[in-house]
């Protein structure tokens, strides 16, 4: 019996660590400025935690095989405890799991203490069951007035985000169902939902926040990659959840432009 | 036999009861209490077990026809979603560990005859049972159970036109919910008093069982946490019902401008959260304690260091309030708050580290007995480890960005406070067993249903870990629509797999409990030679539990292989002049 959970737990160790060793299944491409500091942190994470794993599965293993009941013979030992050990693994985890989290923290800290740079492309993203819609603020650098009794989903982009088209600074405010980005440059959301809550998940640009009805939110992001990158829905937002997705195109300065005047275009 | 005709005459101890209902359904004494939580757990274990399976079915099989059932729709897919979790969290694993066990063993672990408040335990039994009822009948309501999850975040759980469920079924849940929290504010009082007053002589708390002092942890943190969700559930209700705001803004729901203004959505998850963290130390605390005591019995040495366990579960109740925040790390919540939130988490690692090492150190140098209880033991360290160690990656707001609301978080708790959790409920069912029936459960049988059981629990909650670093959003009825996820399915279709023979497993364990109630060896009054005060009763205990006797404890309760003792364990009322360190 000892000999079949030593063997067991081991399998078990062994086959779950070659899985995350072999990186079969990983954190999805990386395509923005905060992928790398991420992704470090998630692999060094994973070492630490990795040893920790094997190494507390195969001590369990081992002692329970080990110290199986052999016969009459043999006693076990008549002990509470080691005062001193029991402070040194305190310690120990204490310095591992605090020095984790301080590692951690400046990639948090840039990621949402930081306000969007003056540069940065100013995006509204609002989410509703079951669709996200981006608006982007048009030459004059303004987003219109929108309005919650002017809203109509079934009709789509501007009319689903309630576009007061009286006022004049949403006059030239373009609305899409596709999110487009100029590669390289920063992008400042702004993200809202009229309903339920929703969350703009874009895995390969590791950026996740939850859109709540009644906060504007904003965050920022820069592409670094030319790409089509699927956006997914990571917040329970009703019986469409599972099929509230878009699309975001990264693309170059040019073509962003060039995409931007022809939306401009069919506004006239 | 003769014992149960004798009574203590002590102000707690009442007449043994005649007549059927008295003796069997509206019950005073602790332990039929605790059978009827035991029995009221298993019938709802098995409840979330099947829609479990139902779910993971569909989510490989979409279009898959299931007998009597038919086609599972998206919005069948999250009723199930929603009665599964909250079944499993509140009627299995608030139920069985504390209301069941404890309510049966911690009277006769410290000594005493009965609960303190025996109408009280008997009242939060059946608001309890009212509770799981009221729960059931959302299913056979017009639109169906809620969709909204079991944590049920406003407004989706607010408002009653988001979706199918959201009318009378989400109005059953919650109020299901608030009953629940009734009952076990009634259960939390009874257990912290009856721990502080009705202990035999002796019995200091320096000498309680582990399983007693996590019990009674455990109930400070019922007390402290179901105040809170009784509150935010009424709160609910009022701005389902009257038409209030507390947690709805201006909302348009699908073109409609609905009627309410002002309220907070983060306010529902501020408070769910202050309770739902508490809740899952509320499920692993008592198997901690299981796990505490069956590695001490079963490896023959007293537990490695018997101070520090109850400093460590002091220190994890007390933080346990502190940590609300790691779930809302992508709410819109302050970053700021993030920090501090992500910091407490990290150090309620500390003393769940401790108990880990504590265990390891109890079987290092034992000698270790392979009864099936100890294997359930030996399991629960297993995925106490393993579930354990994705809390680190969840902990860290920076790592929740990629990780939050995806598959990784529900492969971390299925696994700490989901089957570890059922793995301690298991220790405890296959140790005390032979207690509450009178009969020893069959050992073969109950090798085979571990051993099943460890390698399916892996199976199908390891690999979530995978999908949830490749982006796998959890709550999705189908992986069908994006892109990416579709190289993810064949994993998926080998976990629906792994449930179904993990699910099909359990009916050994099910059928192993009844055939041996009636047929199995009869035990004898300590058939584990065990320290503890229920073992010196006799099997099962009388209505008093020590047959008008009152024990007298002379040792702490892990006195094993004491040198120069006439057996390798002495037993708490032993008054043998043994040196012991207790
Ligand atoms: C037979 C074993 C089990 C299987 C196959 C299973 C499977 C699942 C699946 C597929 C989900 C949905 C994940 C998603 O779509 O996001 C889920 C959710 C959940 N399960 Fe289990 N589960 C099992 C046992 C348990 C146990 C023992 C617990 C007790 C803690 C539990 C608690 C939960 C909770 C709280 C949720 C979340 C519900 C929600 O998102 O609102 N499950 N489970
Ligand atoms: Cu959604
Ligand atoms: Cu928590």
């Amino acid at each position: 019996m000892g000999l079949a959970l030593l063997v067991m737990i081991w399998l078990i160790t062994f086959i779950s660590t070659y899985f995350f060793a072999a990186k079969t299944w990983w954190l999805p491409q990386g395509a923005s400025t905060s992928a790398p500091g991420i992704d470090h942190q998630f692999a060094f994470t994973y070492l630490l935690m990795g040893i920790v794993f094997v190494a507390a599965q195969c001590a369990l293993g081992y002692f329970v095989w080990k110290y199986r009941e052999r016969g009459a013979g043999a006693v076990a030992d008549y002990s509470h405890g080691n005062t001193k050990l029991e402070i040194v693994w305190t310690a120990l985890t204490a310095i591992l799991f605090i020095g984790l989290n301080l590692m951690g923290s400046p990639i948090w800290a840039a990621e949402r203490f930081a306000p969007a740079d003056a540069g940065a492309l100013p995006v509204e993203v609002t989410g509703m069951q079951f669709a996200w819609y981006f608006r982007y603020a048009g030459p004059d650098g303004k987003f219109g007035a929108t309005a919650p009794k002017l809203m109509d989903p079934s009709a789509g982009n501007e009319s689903a985000i309630g576009l007061d088209t009286s006022d004049p600074a949403a006059k030239d405010d373009v609305v899409t169902g596709t999110m487009y980005l100029p590669v390289n440059r920063q992008v400042d959301l702004t993200l809202r939902a009229v309903d339920v809550i929703h969350s703009f998940f874009v895995p390969n640009m590791r950026f996740k926040q939850d859109a709540v009805p009644g906060l504007a939110i904003h965050m920022h992001f820069t592409p670094t990659a030319v790409g089509d990158y699927e956006i997914a829905c990571a917040e329970l937002c009703g019986l469409g959840h599972y099929k509230m997705h878009g699309m975001l195109k990264v693309v170059s300065a040019e073509d962003f432009e060039k995409w931007m005047a022809a939306r401009e275009a069919e506004k006239q | 036999m003769a014992a149960q005709d004798v009574h203590a005459h002590t102000a707690h101890a009442h007449a043994a009861p005649q007549g059927f209902v008295r003796k069997y359904v509206f019950s005073l004494d602790h332990k039929v209490i605790g059978l009827q939580y035991f029995f009221l757990a298993l019938t709802a274990v098995f409840v979330g077990m099947i829609l479990s399976l139902l779910m993971r079915i569909h989510l490989v099989w979409p279009g898959a026809a299931i007998p009597l059932i038919g086609e599972i729709k998206p919005e069948t897919y999250l009723s199930l979603l929603t009665m599964h979790g909250t079944i499993m969290v509140f009627f299995v694993l608030t139920t069985a560990p504390q209301g069941g066990f404890g309510n049966y063993f911690l009277p006769i672990q410290i000594g005493a005859p009965d609960m303190a408040f025996p109408v009280l335990n008997m009242l939060s039994f059946w608001t309890t049972f009212v509770a799981f009822v009221v729960l059931i009948c959302a299913f056979f309501v017009t639109g169906g159970a809620p969709l909204h999850g079991w944590t049920g975040y406003a407004p989706l759980s607010a408002l009653t036109n988001t979706g199918p469920g959201e009318q009378l079924g989400a109005d059953l849940w919650i109020t299901s919910i608030a009953i629940f929290c009734v009952a076990s504010l009634m259960g939390a009082l009874n257990f912290i008093t009856t721990t502080l007053d009705l202990r035999a002589k002796g019995m200091t708390m320096m000498r309680m069982p582990l399983t007693v002092w996590s019990w009674f942890i455990t109930a400070i943190l019922g007390l402290l946490a179901f105040g809170v969700l009784l509150s935010a559930g009424i709160l609910l209700l009022l701005d389902r019902n009257l038409g209030t705001s507390f947690y709805i803004p201006l909302v348009v729901v699908n073109g409609q401008v609905m009627g309410h203004k002002g309220g907070s959505p983060l306010l529902w998850q501020h408070l769910f959260w202050f309770f739902g963290h508490p809740e899952v130390y509320i499920a692993i605390l008592p198997g901690m304690g299981v796990a505490s005591q069956l590695l001490s019995t079963f490896s023959r040495k007293p537990i490695f260091g018997y101070r520090a366990m109850v400093y460590a579960i002091m220190a994890i109740g007390f933080l346990g309030f502190m940590v609300w925040g790691h779930h809302m790390f992508m709410s819109g919540m302050s970053p700021y708050s993030a920090f501090a939130f992500s910091l407490m988490t990290m150090a309620i690692g500390v003393p769940s580290a401790i108990k880990t090492f504590n265990w390891l150190g109890t079987i290092h140098r034992g000698r270790v007995r392979f009864q099936t209880p100890m294997l359930f033991a030996i399991g629960f360290v297993s995925l106490f480890v393993s579930g354990g160690l994705s809390g680190p990656f969840l902990a860290q707001p920076t790592l929740d960005i990629p990780l939050h609301d995806t598959a990784f978080v529900v492969g971390h708790f299925h696994l700490i406070m989901g089957v570890a959790a059922i793995f301690g409920m298991f220790a405890a069912t296959y140790y005390w067993f032979p207690k509450m029936f009178g009969r020893m459960m069959n050992e073969r049988w109950g090798r085979i249903h571990f051993f099943i059981t460890l390698v399916g629990a892996y199976s199908i909650f390891m690999p979530m870990h995978y999908l949830g670093m490749a982006g796998q959003p959890r709550r999705y009825s189908q992986f069908t629509e994006l892109a990416y996820l579709h190289r993810l399915i064949p994993l998926n279709t080998f976990m629906t797999y792994a449930a179904i023979v993990t699910i099909a497993a359990q009916f050994i364990f099910v059928i192993n409990l009844f055939w041996s109630m009636k047929k199995g060896p009869k035990a004898s009054d300590n058939p584990w030679e065990a320290t503890t005060l229920e073992w010196t009763t006799s099997t099962p205990p009388p209505h008093d539990n020590f047959g008008g006797m009152t024990p007298v404890v002379h040792h702490g309760p892990y006195e094993y292989s004491v040198p120069g003792a006439a057996r390798d364990f002495i037993m708490q009322n032993d008054p043998a002049t043994v040196t012991t360190s207790h």
